[in-house]
């Protein structure tokens, strides 16, 4: 009885239905790659395609941090993500080249094109929660304006043009410094987490946001400001939607306004779906989207690692999504219990 | 439960949206420059250019909006179509609305494009193709192409690399490459597939160990590197059909601990030849780049005034395209490069 229970607690766990899918789909690698696992060490860092993993998913988990909030507390989504962090690419890539297209050595401080590519990335998540919360527009029809127009911004600030800052030092933020053992992306991505959690956890922050995104008149009238708490979180996803930007610029030392951040909006709702979030708002599993985040990510490192070709690998992507989203969903589930019940019942009817 | 299992249908909607890779994005068709053209003796040309994906994509640009000027009798309508296929047709149908003299499209992809070809054939437009084929029933839909011969490079960057393996005496041995593809369908990544596969099938002691999109991107291309540098850990050769991949190539290799480039373990042939590419090879990090001519600007306006004078064009117009490798001397090759 006693254990029963235990296993109860553990698959019972909102965690343990997003493990078990990141499990599943690394555990496929050993399949066709039985070197998937294996790390090595090279210049100081450790190397590997659980590496890879971790280090391509690290904006892919920024991203799915600030969505989080967005959904527990609007229950809708902010589709804008991906072109923010074209924005904040762009603008950090312009102030650091100072306007031209590639330069060798910075036209200005590093941090000055760091913290307003940030503003600016917060700026755009105010813009996005001033039209959800204070003028309640749909938000997937608010965050639509920025999904639009956020690629042109970006491309008016690179005049349409790649810019190049062939620094080194720029690669820091998405590459690795030799003597710490993961990549630096992996180290941003982990800042954030944890920024997140104290903020959300240690204040009543966290509480307020489920409370508002479960029901925004019941919270007001206990005197939690509903249109503030929403204004704040899309805010904070524009700001963590800046960060990747930053980290994927970070990586092609470049602003491609055009592919930075590219579809990664979708990925984000994905990772928080798939992390046992419910898009209709309230609670929220910080964890959860983070490691659907992974999963994703993880997805598509195995099925390069598999060597599926170019064409096909869509469809394998499609397949295996549907999959673990149908694991997850109760109705299923219930179902099956149902099959598997009533065919007892014949079963027994027989007997 | 309901409205979770509608969120749940609705993520796998999205999803399914998202690889499709039809979604809906940014138009801007009609952004700034769609003014009327006052001038009527102006040529109006309408421009519906890919993106700005890669430097060689900037430079094809430039090369249109410095030849179509309106000192040069013409009006330039441009449109950046942010790699996706439907903001291109919107952009025709756009053009076709305001009534240009002619349209210049450079597809992202070769097929799919018959109806709005055919409602610019109703109109009396004449369409020019720069850079990547169409895929169409009906040749007489567009006026001709412009363009490089992607199999020519893809061919040639093949022979570079017999000719590099005989020289380094290394043509007997075992050579393991990988390749880097453009993104799928595109003609540059179908040509110069092709092209090099037909180099090839010549050479029994080369083998092709895997061929992976990346779309073209460094990102891509460098993420798509990382994973071959874990599969396979003789790799002797990357082929990167363009210059952006192998920049991102080059990354990845150097991460690995492994090295590129003449003096390196993994020889790099890359395609497009931007100025970037020179900088790499300068540098010791890229083999050799085959060019691809971005600069179709004065070649399609040659063609607009033959066909406004009323003469007949050869439907097939390739560009003169060269090779440059670290044997030659690239400083002295790169200040005359215009892009």
């Amino acid at each position: 009885m006693k254990d029963k229970s235990l296993v109860r607690r553990i698959t019972g766990h909102r965690l343990f239905m997003p493990l078990v899918c990141l499990a599943i789909v690394l555990l496929a690698n050993l399949l066709r790659q039985p070197d998937f696992f294996k790390i090595t060490v090279k210049d100081g860092t450790l190397y590997g395609y659980v590496i890879d993993v971790i280090n391509r998913g690290s904006e892919l988990v920024i991203l799915a941090v600030g969505m989080t909030l967005v959904v527990s507390s609007s229950a809708g989504t902010d589709i804008s993500v991906g072109a923010i962090m074209a924005v904040a690419a762009a603008i950090c890539c312009f102030i650091l080249s100072g306007g031209q297209v590639s330069v060798n050595e910075y036209a200005n401080p590093y941090v000055l094109g760091v913290v307003i590519a940030l503003v600016l990335g917060a700026i755009c998540g105010a813009w996005n929660g001033f039209l959800v919360a204070k003028l309640r527009i749909q938000p997937m029809v608010a965050t639509l304006i920025l999904f639009t127009a956020g690629r042109g911004i970006a491309q008016l600030i690179t005049n349409g043009q790649i810019t190049y800052i062939r620094v080194p030092e720029y690669k820091v933020l998405g590459g690795s410094i030799s003597g710490l053992p993961l990549p630096v992306p992996f180290f941003v991505s982990l800042a954030v987490v944890i920024l997140a959690y104290i903020l959300l956890k240690r204040t009543s922050l966290g509480l307020y946001i489920e409370a508002v995104g479960i029901n925004p008149k019941a919270s007001r009238l206990v005197g939690i400001k509903s249109s503030l708490i929403i204004f704040l979180t899309y805010a904070f996803c524009g700001l963590c939607a800046g960060i990747a930007g930053l980290v994927a610029s970070s990586r092609i030392y470049s602003a491609d306004a055009n592919n930075v951040g590219l579809n990664m909006e979708l990925d984000a709702i994905l990772a928080v779906a798939l992390g046992g979030n419910s898009l209709g708002g309230g609670k929220f599993f910080l964890m959860g989207s983070v490691i659907g985040a992974y999963t994703i990510q993880a997805l598509t490192t195995t099925l390069y690692a598999m060597g599926v070709s170019a064409d096909q690998i869509p469809v394998y992507k499609a397949i295996v999504v549907v999959i673990i989203v149908s694991l997850q969903s109760e109705e299923l589930r219930k179902w099956f219990k149902k099959k598997f019940a009533t065919k007892k019942v014949v079963e027994s009817e027989v007997a | 439960m309901k409205k979770r299992l509608l969120s749940i249908m609705l993520v796998a909607a999205m999803v399914g949206v998202m690889v499709m890779g039809c979604s809906q994005k940014a138009d801007n068709g009609d952004s700034g420059d769609a003014s009327d053209s006052g001038d009527s003796d102006l040529i109006t040309v309408g421009y519906a250019q890919v993106g700005a994906e890669s430097d060689w994509r900037t430079a094809n640009t430039e090369s249109f909006k410095s030849t179509f000027t309106k000192e040069n009798g013409y009006e330039l309508i441009f449109d950046d179509a942010q790699q996706k296929q439907e903001n291109q047709i919107k952009a025709i149908r756009s053009f076709i609305q305001q009534g240009v003299d002619y349209i210049v499209v450079a597809p992202v992809v070769e097929t799919g494009w018959e109806t709005v070809l055919e409602e610019a054939k109703a109109e009396g437009i004449p369409v020019i193709l720069s850079d990547r084929q169409m895929d169409v029933s009906d040749e007489s839909l567009y006026e001709c192409w412009v363009g490089g011969n992607f199999i020519k490079e893809g061919e040639d960057g093949g022979h570079w690399l017999e000719d590099y393996l005989k020289e380094k005496g290394m043509d007997g041995e075992e050579i393991n490459m990988v390749t880097l593809q453009g993104t799928i369908g595109a003609s540059a990544q179908v040509g110069r597939t092709e092209g090099f596969a037909n180099v090839l099938a010549e050479n029994d002691n080369w083998n092709m160990l895997e061929l992976q999109t990346g779309e073209f991107t460094q990102a891509k291309g460098q993420e798509v590197m990382e994973s071959f540098l874990k599969k396979y850990d003789d790799i002797d050769v990357v082929i990167a059909e363009n210059d952006n991949m192998a920049f991102g190539a080059i990354d990845a290799i150097k991460a690995a601990g492994k090295t590129c480039g003449p003096d390196g373990d993994i020889t790099i042939i890359s395609f497009d030849a931007v100025k970037a590419a020179f900088d790499a090879m300068i540098a010791g990090d890229l083999n050799c780049a085959v060019e691809c001519n971005p600069l179709h600007g004065p070649r399609v306006a040659e063609i607009i005034q033959k066909l406004e004078a009323g003469e007949e064009v050869d439907k097939i117009q390739y560009v003169d395209e060269e090779l440059f490798d670290t044997s030659m001397d690239l400083e002295e090759i790169v200040k005359t490069r215009a892009y």
